[in-house]
């Protein structure tokens, strides 16, 4: 339904345009398993790995990991065969890098200012950035959504179901 | 019959009533939300539940779960756009009825046929669950191990993608599940010295995570726009042609769903799926099949529906979530101290019958709900999604914090958002994460135990003959979903799904 050109990282076919070569998606799931599951195995080997009739806290992980790494690499190996054909006629657009660390930074901040600020502060930082990542969406219309939900927000869940979250934190003398 | 009527009278309680609409409205309200599917809805809603006694906040969760689902086939009844896989196939012939101006019938019909369903399903759940719980209280930690072996790898074989990452995504969901202290040795494990993830990582963050922020992101990548038929809902009636021709659809999406509904992993797509090519397959008029034939919404919402209720007998018997909702559920019979599985209609057989009961409420509930109020639903779908994502966002955090005050449940919302839009974007699902997160610990125990009483003899597994059938269950599931044949028939079935 986008019909605008997808970056050349992006593209959810072969790389290169025609010529043959890995299918990125695949290529990226599977360096992502190998990855993950290495650094679980190898974290796993850090704890007592034990015996088959007494396994250690290091046994599962180890033994999952290594498994994830096997499917990782098998993963990457079939990349290089043929594109998924369900991600191939997925429609995509380019990775939305600025939209998603606004989102990010503001779960963030409020993980890290909840306590501090707390919610009524945190919760207004945090929606305005997060209404900043929306599509067409300016400063001062994210500014009236972050004020009208963080009113909403305390009004349902300070006055209405009681959560003992205190509206402002020890950082303001609340 | 005495689990019934202590079913009913848990259930007729007046404030489980109340909760039990409160549940249902709640979530039909927020399952209306374009984008929003039951899955992030119930995870969404699951920290309100909390607050009430464990009876309550689980019928509460039913209601919610069911309420979702309705929500979700209104969405993609009137805009097209599909919270979750499983209404995908309803909007196929139900948004061309809305085009048609035929949106009234269409919503009639999915709340007829869901209503029926879920009656016959709810029975089904009454009879099948306590001999299965008799079944299952003869299982050993050899055969747990098995059961859940055999969940995981035939939830594989209900995903619509490919195969090995489905595989992938339940082993790391597995090792996700490692994290926290050791439950044998009380060894903290990847917890980098951080004492907030002792306890392990919050699944009501990672399923916020995973279904909610990850979701998000994804859909602010396209400038793809709904298109919103909303003037058109009028007539709500169902003529006597349209019965006619409903009733034989709705009666064997309820079969096919009873009977799907129970396979781990997401019975309830395939449920909808199958139902729909079934009736295409048969009907005398294949051709009107995509452009508004009422048929094409019934059977796959009847089919929905009684799968959405009998994935409830694994839950409920075995304490094995059937697909990410269920394992949702199991969090929170583990958070109200409940453990989930063979004895709860034993220990806590007011609980498992009031909660059966409360099905069949919940259903009638949401009939004389949904179509009354039909105009409030549609309101809600107008919400511009500038304000709704960050609503969610806020509804989020607050709900994951307020669980226990742990600012680390936060972080690991960004962390799961992050890694499920990537995922998800490379083709994995999230589906199989969540269930491998939630199974990680029971599998990993229960091969610990049976480790132990075996004296380190792994043949235990395939001399034991309750667990050596279910393996070998599992084993023919894995050949036959990775046959090339069934793969491409699959394909075919799942086409269209990620739209």
């Amino acid at each position: 339904m986008s019909t605008y050109p997808a970056a050349p990282g992006d593209s959810p076919g072969r790389l290169g345009g025609g010529r043959p070569g890995p299918s990125l998606p695949d290529l990226m799931a599977g360096g992502t398993f190998v990855v993950l599951g290495l650094a679980f195995a190898i974290g796993g080997s850090r704890y007592d790995v034990g015996t088959a009739l007494r396994m250690g806290s290091g046994y599962v992980p180890i033994a999952l990991g290594s498994i994830l790494t096997v499917l990782g690499l098998v993963i990457v190996v079939a990349s290089f065969r043929g594109v998924d054909p369900t991600v191939a006629n997925a429609d995509r657009g380019p990775i939305p890098w600025r939209r998603m660390g606004l989102l990010l930074g503001a779960v963030m901040f409020f993980g890290f200012t909840v306590r501090g600020l707390g919610l009524g502060p945190a919760l207004l930082v945090t929606t305005f950035v997060s209404a900043l990542a929306g599509r067409e969406t300016k400063p001062t219309q994210a500014l009236f959504i972050a004020i009208g939900l963080t009113a909403l927000c305390l009004v349902v869940f300070v006055a209405l179901l009681q959560l003992r979250l205190p509206v402002l934190g020890e950082w303001l003398g609340g | 019959m005495d689990g019934i009527l202590l079913g009913l009278e848990t259930a007729l309680q007046p404030s489980n009533i109340l909760i039990c609409l409160l549940g249902v409205t709640l979530g039909t309200m927020v399952g209306v939300l374009p984008g929003i599917g039951p899955t992030a809805t119930v995870a969404l809603l699951l920290p309100i539940t909390f607050s009430f006694d464990p009876v309550a906040s689980l019928i509460m969760l039913a209601g919610i779960y069911y309420g979702a689902q309705y929500g979700g086939s209104t969405t993609a009844i009137l805009i097209n756009l599909p919270g979750e896989s499983s209404s995908v196939v309803t909007a196929l012939d139900g948004h061309e009825m809305a085009k048609q101006g035929r949106a009234g019938p269409a919503l009639a019909t999915a709340a007829l046929g869901s209503f029926f369903a879920g009656t016959v399903a709810t029975v089904v759940v009454a009879l099948f669950a306590p001999p299965l719980a008799q079944v299952a209280l003869k299982f050993g930690s050899a055969d747990y191990f098995s059961i859940v072996v055999l969940g995981l790898l035939a939830s594989i074989a209900l995903a619509s993608g490919s195969a090995l990452k489905a595989l992938a995504m339940i082993v790391l969901g597995l090792l996700l599940g490692t994290i926290g202290q050791d439950q044998f040795t009380a060894v903290p494990r990847f917890t980098f010295g951080v004492r907030e993830l002792y306890g392990g990582l919050d699944f009501v963050s990672l399923a916020v995570g995973l279904f909610g922020l990850a979701e998000i992101i994804r859909n602010l990548e396209s400038r793809h726009n709904a298109t919103l038929v909303t003037k058109k809902v009028q007539g709500l009636w169902l003529t006597r042609d349209d019965f006619r021709r409903i009733r034989m659809p709705v009666l064997r999406g309820t079969t096919l769903g009873s009977l799907l509904g129970v396979l781990p992993g997401g019975g309830h797509v395939l449920a909808s799926f199958a139902s729909y090519s079934l009736e295409k397959r048969i009907s005398k008029t294949p051709q009107e099949f995509g452009k508004g034939a009422i048929e094409g919404v019934a059977a796959p919402e009847s089919a929905n529906n009684a799968a959405a209720q009998t994935s409830f007998i694994p839950l409920l018997t075995l304490g094995l979530p059937a697909h990410p909702v269920m394992a949702l559920l199991v969090g929170a019979f583990i958070i109200q101290g409940i453990t989930p599985g063979p004895n709860v209609i034993n220990d806590e057989p007011e609980l498992f019958w009031g909660l059966i009961a409360s099905f069949w409420i919940g259903n009638l509930l949401l009939v004389m709900l949904n179509l009354p109020l039909i105009g409030i639903w549609v309101r809600m779908l107008s919400v511009p999604y500038s304000v709704l994502f960050p609503a969610i966002i806020a509804f989020a955090s607050i709900g994951c914090y307020s669980l226990s005050l742990n600012p680390w449940d936060i972080f690991a919302i960004a962390a799961a958002g992050l890694l499920g839009y990537f995922l998800i974007r490379w083709g994995c699902e999230a589906a199989p994460l969540l269930l491998g997160f939630v199974l990680g610990p029971l599998l990993e125990e229960n091969l610990r135990r049976a480790m132990i009483i075996s004296r380190g003899d792994l043949s235990v597994f395939v001399t034991r003959p309750i667990s050596a059938s279910l393996l070998a269950l599992a084993l023919v599931i894995v050949v036959i979903a990775l046959l090339p044949s069934v793969r491409q028939k699959r394909e075919v079935v799942f086409q269209g799904e990620d739209d």
